[in-house]
Parts: structure tokens; sequence; C-alpha cells
């Protein structure tokens, strides 16, 4: 095997068939948050600097709920595909996988403790 | 593996000796913004989390992100936000092999620039 070039080990097997997944995701993601970030900049901005009870009841709402949780999980998602193609281009090897681990932790992580606060203020 | 020179090959693309261009660097500037957006995501993220959580934590949170520094971040992001987002729409127009010539994509480069800048500042005004 020390004898085979990578380009003589791939080459006949096919494609990986997920070759523009990636790209795919990123796009999808990015048009969403196209329309979700203005959203959220509105109305999350607008009501930050109010008191607790008019917090709770904004978020009580229906609308701006549903674009908080939204935001933060395809903000997340977008995150995390971002993200990982920074690790890819400056990390390389075990680092890289331990990286790539770690962010999918944190931004799975943290968009699972965003929408469960805000289903608990919505509910 | 089988490829025993790879690795001590002379590397490209030599960034020191390159004159800054427009193109690279709002394209790495579309990069620093998305991932600084974490740090503002967390603290978001926790401000929920503290509201969820009782009116006291939500006082210490809800504190820090009203704070003179937490409206410094804020406002920072707000134009981090802004442009990734004109940014990532130029991708999405690049996408389709338009403006790709080094002409429009310095123009739209500067519209980005400009163009986050007066809707950070419109944003401002609004909320």
């Amino acid at each position: 095997m020390a004898f085979l070039t990578d380009r003589k080990r791939a080459s006949g097997m096919g494609s990986a068939k997920s070759g523009t997944h990636h790209f795919w995701s990123m796009k999808v993601s990015s048009v969403a948050l196209l329309f979700l970030v203005p959203m959220f900049i509105l109305t999350f901005g607008g009501i930050l600097g109010s008191n607790y009870a008019e917090v709770m009841a904004y978020f009580a709402r229906p609308f701006p709920a549903i674009v908080a949780a939204l935001t933060i999980l395809v903000g997340f998602k977008h995150f995390n595909d971002g993200a990982q193609v920074l690790i890819e281009d400056y990390v390389h090897g075990f680092m890289q996988k331990i990286l790539i681990i770690l962010l999918t932790c944190l931004s799975y992580g943290a968009a699972a403790v965003g929408i469960f606060a805000i289903a608990k203020l919505a509910l | 593996m089988a490829d025993v020179n790879r690795g001590n090959r002379p590397l490209s693309p030599h960034l020191s000796i390159y004159r800054p261009q427009l193109t690279s660097m709002t394209s790495i500037l579309t990069r620093i913004t998305g991932n600084a957006m974490l740090v503002t995501s967390l603290l978001i993220v926790w401000w929920f989390l503290a509201a969820a959580t009782s009116e006291s934590y939500f006082a210490v949170a809800d504190g820090f992100l009203t704070s003179w520094f937490g409206d410094l971040v804020l406002f920072l992001s707000l134009w981090g936000m802004w442009y990734h987002t004109l940014a990532g729409l130029r991708h999405l127009i690049w996408d389709n092999a338009i403006g790709l010539e080094i002409n429009t994509a310095e123009k739209m480069g500067y519209a980005v620039i400009g163009g986050s800048i007066l809707v950070t500042l419109i944003t401002v005004i609004i909320i």
C-alpha cells in the first residue's frame, strides 16, 4: 500500500455523493437568515431595555417568540457550518476533528438552551 | 502518505508580500464578523435563559447587556451583523456567476461597507 498515491486510491471509487451538501446547507440557512435576522433585530432590539414584566409579556406573544426561536436555531446551524470551514482552513489532523466536535457541541448546546428558554417564556 | 514531499513545498499565497485589496479585505471581514457573532449570540442566549429562570437573574443579565459596555458590544455586533448579511447577499449573487468581474466586485464591496454603516445607523434610530 505504501506505493499507492492518494490519487490512485481514490480513482475509480466514484464520488462521495455529498460534495455540494455543505454548500447547499449554507445557502439555505443564509437565505432564511436574510429574512429572520432583520425581524429578530427589530423585535429583540425593540424590547431590550424594558423591564422584566414587559419582557415576559412580549415573548408570551407568538410572533416575537417564534422569530427569536427560529433565528437562534437557524443562526447556530449556520454558525456551526461556517465555523467548521474556519477550522478546516486553519487547523489540520487530529486537532481539527477535536475542534469540530467541540464546535458542534457548542452550537447545538447553545441553540438548545436558547430555544428552551424562549419556550419557557412563551408558554 | 505516499506524497512524501507534502508539507515541505513553497507556500502560497505569500500573504505578507501582497498589497491589501478591497476584495480580500471584505472577504476576511465577512469571516471575522460571522465568527465574532458567537459572542453576541451567547450573550443573547444567556439573556433569554436568565429571563426564563427568575426576575433577579434577569436583572443580572439585563443589567450587563444594557450597561455602557453591553451597549458598545451590541452596537458593534449590530454593524457586524449587517455587514455579514450584506456580504452574504453578495455571495448569493456571486453564486449565480453574476458580478464576479473585479470592477463589479469592488463596487459591491464598497456598497457592502457603506450599506452596513448606513443600515446600522438607521437601525439604531428605529430601536
